[in-house]
């Protein structure tokens, strides 16, 4: 059998042409890359400013013109994502990652030094145009934080003391870089102290990690032996739920999707691990690529589809050289591309999307609106992608975990998955654990370990809160630690963040609104607004100028923003706060003030300047 | 269309419909209002802003881009979407800089009529006072991007009914914003005449030397709450 290769246009973008190139040149080459399909601008505009560095106007203005598109079309895009410039970054865009487990690592200290090191505020340039200093939502690293994204190079367990050694070493490179711009794909060169992630897997388990490495296709070939149908009832006997969070069972999503009428159907890998505090998929694609890759080609057979993508977060580029290796060695094995595995008229292509930053696109409908080249924002449902999602087709959209489950389903058999986790939870679950723990990491564990028996694991039975699930999720109070985690107790996508008690709960959860507000697509009125104003509301708390009135109506708005949101980000981020004054009240009422109501802002703090002049003593707050 | 009519309730009144109707676009033709701003007849539903949020079967939904089904029970008109829905324009008001006293649109805004009819009385929430531009580089029309409630009115119809894409969105969250092609009103296509400028809800896209001459206490809203040309349907047919 010859071996087939991916199509062109789905090779790494090639980092060459460097300076010098004009922008009608650059456009012209990325366009043509993508096809010049409009579905493909993310492409198009990566392979742009990976060239020139950022997106003018004038870029912008080309492309659109190119893709025969109104401008405003590829300004709305471009706007959105956290990872493409509008206007002029430095050679080296510093992105530190802000979580609350990587400021309990010091990560605040190592902004610190940064700022000091470069002379430069965070969200700055340096005048050389050498550096930008960033904050950025969570990497994906929570368990070697202090971490740091340099252009595309993941940087981990940082201290104040590296950032001269850091800012030393870029500034001694000249041109063209010593790290490749966003999507950079690779580490070449960097000589950088840290520079390096260390496995991140602390305890194997029955199903994904097991001792003896994984055969590529061993899935595939127990499917190809089934009908296709038979293979959508054996995800269902396994009763396989997704592995992103919601737990929508897979075999019924399979088999919706395989029941609408198409031209064609598409298999699509959710590779964009967001939620802060996760990073199990990280390790399932760097480790187990085949696995999922198995599970996606099994999919693609029962479904009928040709076609797959991996919608992979910006902040894996660094996977992207790996990744598309591995795919290679596929294509080059029969386990991908045309008649599988000797199969006659089952093909299957494989296709890797990267992503630019924006949390949202883990939602379903948002990451296939981002893969079609627009703004990740989330389209309404009904329908759903199982009837119509990329490109209008039946879609069916998996986590990395869940097509890797999947394929084991196949290999193991159901009966063997079922027999692990709960009634209602089947097989083993992956939990990225972090925070104030000895043991932090990733931990392959049966559904139904109750969260006591999870802190002994990790070496933290004292911790004083958990956050299960990331900030989308519920912060789990020492009183319910007997709980099970679970789709039907505990459920979590697999984020697991521990708190030591002196952890001042309301400051994570301050972080947490910060997280969501910008995150949030800004789409609908009470996520856009909503999740602004909770922040607010929580900043009068931690100001000590909050009253009880002030607790109830952060409770109705909290309430108002879950209710009437569009989608599960503005849904869920009220969480943190509800969960909370649910589970730790008393961190609430510590911080109240007895007054039946406190303004805004002081009227003395306000003043201060015009005393100071006017040399008066003002009137204490309260006779005032 | 084609296919059978069929029925479902809205506060416990029955509602006929056509397959292909939404839930709004059905209660619309039978004389139930559902409050909505974002929302128009003649663009296509985009579930912006909220408002229309109904409890569909037990679950909150935006009744715009829910298709009717038979047999759905639908609460409208109940207290507690009242004060939600209250809260929605509180927030709009709070997001922008929307000063009614002086406002060109005045008693024929829609934002205005629904604070009106949801009885808002004071700020429920501190406001965000953003630095918004007023672009009157054009002739005849001008933006006053602090009244802008990220409805999408403008950019659906200039693409859908005006053939043009003068508008766009940028940014993300709190920060998006309403964005003009060419950056400016005077490099873009628009005119006086396009439906992009009509179907504005609020005073943020007006036509120049038009202002104010209606005078206030005369204008729309002033003779009767919005949504009473829906309502008059029903209560018209009762007669």
């Amino acid at each position: 059998m010859l071996p087939s290769e991916p199509p062109a246009a789905d090779l790494p973008p090639s980092p060459t042409g460097g300076a010098g190139a004009g922008i009608a040149e650059v456009v012209a080459d990325a366009v043509a890359v993508a096809g010049g399909a409009r579905t493909r601008l993310m492409d198009i505009v990566q392979a742009a400013q990976q060239r020139l560095g950022h997106l003018s106007e004038e870029t912008m203005g080309a492309i659109a013109e190119r893709l025969g598109i109104p401008p405003v079309e590829v300004a709305d895009m471009v706007s959105f994502y956290a990872f493409l410039n509008r206007t002029p970054k430095g050679r080296y865009h510093i992105r530190l990652s802000r979580s609350p487990v990587s400021l309990l690592k010091g990560a605040g200290e190592v902004a610190a030094a940064f700022r000091q090191v470069l002379g430069i505020a965070m969200g700055e340039t340096s005048a050389d145009g050498d550096f930008t200093l960033e904050w950025t939502n969570d990497i994906g690293m929570a368990d070697q934080e202090p971490s740091a994204l340099i252009n595309g190079t993941v940087l981990t367990q940082l201290a104040p003391g590296d950032a001269a050694t850091i800012v030393g070493r870029l500034r001694a490179h000249h041109a063209p870089n010593a790290l490749p711009l966003f999507p950079g794909t690779g580490v070449a060169g960097s000589g950088l102290p840290h520079a390096q992630i260390r496995p991140s897997l602390v305890a194997p388990g029955a199903v994904l990690f097991r001792e003896e490495p994984p055969l590529p296709g061993a899935g595939i070939r127990a499917a190809l032996a089934l009908e296709p149908d038979d293979v959508v009832r054996q995800i269902s006997a396994a009763r396989l739920r997704g592995r992103g969070g919601a737990g929508f069972p897979t075999g019924l999503k399979w088999k919706l999707c395989r029941q609408s009428p198409a031209e064609g159907r598409y298999v699509i890998c959710n590779a964009d691990e967001g939620e802060p505090g996760t990073f199990k998929d990280r390790v399932l694609l760097s480790e187990m690529p085949h696995l999922m890759f198995d599970g996606m080609t099994i999919a693609g057979y029962a479904l009928g589809a040709r076609e797959g993508v991996v919608y992979l977060r910006g902040e894996y580029a660094y996977l992207w050289d790996s990744l598309h290796k591995a795919l290679r060695a596929r294509y080059a094995q029969g386990l991908a591309g045309k008649d599988i595995l000797g199969r006659a008229g089952f093909d299957f292509d494989i296709r890797i999307q990267l992503g630019a930053g924006a949390y949202i696109c883990g939602e379903e409908s948002a990451l296939v609106e981002s893969l079609e080249g627009k703004r990740g924002s989330p389209r309404d449902r009904p329908p759903f992608p199982t009837i119509r999602g990329h490109l209008q087709q039946p879609t069916a959209v998996d986590n990395v975990e869940t097509f890797a489950c999947a394929a084991r389903i196949l290999e193991d058999g159901p009966e063997a998955f079922a027999r692990l986790g709960t009634a209602e939870s089947t097989g083993t679950k992956l939990l990225s654990v972090s925070g104030d723990c000895p043991r932090p990491g990733v931990y392959e564990v049966p559904f139904g370990l109750t969260v006591n028996a999870l802190l002994d694991l990790v070496g933290a039975p004292e911790a004083a809160f958990v956050q299960m699930g990331g900030p989308s999720g519920q912060c789990v109070a020492p009183k319910d630690y007997g709980r099970r985690i679970a789709f039907e107790d505990l459920p979590t996508g697999g984020s697991v963040m521990v708190f030591a008690p002196g952890r001042d709960v309301l400051a994570v959860v301050r972080e947490f609104a910060d997280f969501f507000a910008g995150e949030s697509c800004g789409w609908c009125t009470p996520c856009r607004v909503g999740t602004t104003l909770l922040k607010d509301e929580l900043d009068k708390l931690l100001s000590d100028r909050a009253t009880l009135a002030d607790i109830r109506a952060l409770e109705g708005l909290a309430q108002t923003i879950a209710r009437t949101s569009r989608c599960g980000l503005g849904q869920t981020a009220p969480n943190p706060i509800l969960s909370t004054m649910r589970n730790l009240p008393e961190a609430y009422e510590a911080r109240l003030r007895p007054d039946p109501f406190l303004p805004w802002v002081s009227l003395n703090e306000a003043l201060k300047p015009a005393i100071a002049i006017q040399g008066r003593e003002p009137v204490p707050e309260d006779q005032a | 269309m084609s296919g059978e009519r069929f029925t479902f309730t809205v506060d416990g009144v029955r509602v006929e419909a056509e397959p292909g109707q939404t839930v709004i676009e059905a209660c619309d033709a039978a004389g139930i209002y559902i409050p909505r701003l974002c929302h128009h007849p003649e663009l296509p539903p985009v579930g912006h802003c909220r408002v229309c949020t109904c409890i569909i079967d037990g679950r909150p939904t935006s009744a715009c881009v829910m298709p009717a089904a038979k047999g759905m029970v639908v609460e409208n008109d109940t207290p507690a979407l009242t004060a939600e829905r209250r809260t929605l324009i509180e927030m709009l008001f709070a997001e922008g800089n929307h000063f009614c006293q002086f406002c060109e649109a005045s008693g024929d805004c829609e934002l205005q009529a629904l604070g009106y009819l949801f009885g808002m009385v004071a700020p429920a929430f501190p406001h965000l006072w953003p630095k918004r531009p007023v672009d009157a580089s054009h002739p005849d029309i001008y933006i006053d991007h602090n009244r802008c409630i990220l409805c999408s009115r403008c950019v659906r119809a200039s693409r859908t009914l005006d053939g043009k894409a003068v508008f766009g969105f940028e940014g993300r969250g709190i920060d998006m914003h309403l964005a003009v092609a060419g950056g400016h009103l005077d490099e873009s296509a628009i005119a006086a005449a396009d439906k992009a400028v009509e179907m504005c809800p609020v005073g943020c896209i007006v036509v120049k030397r038009t202002g104010y001459r209606t005078p206030y206490g005369r204008r729309r809203y002033d003779a009767a709450p919005i949504g009473s040309d829906i309502t008059a349907k029903r209560l018209g047919a009762k007669d």
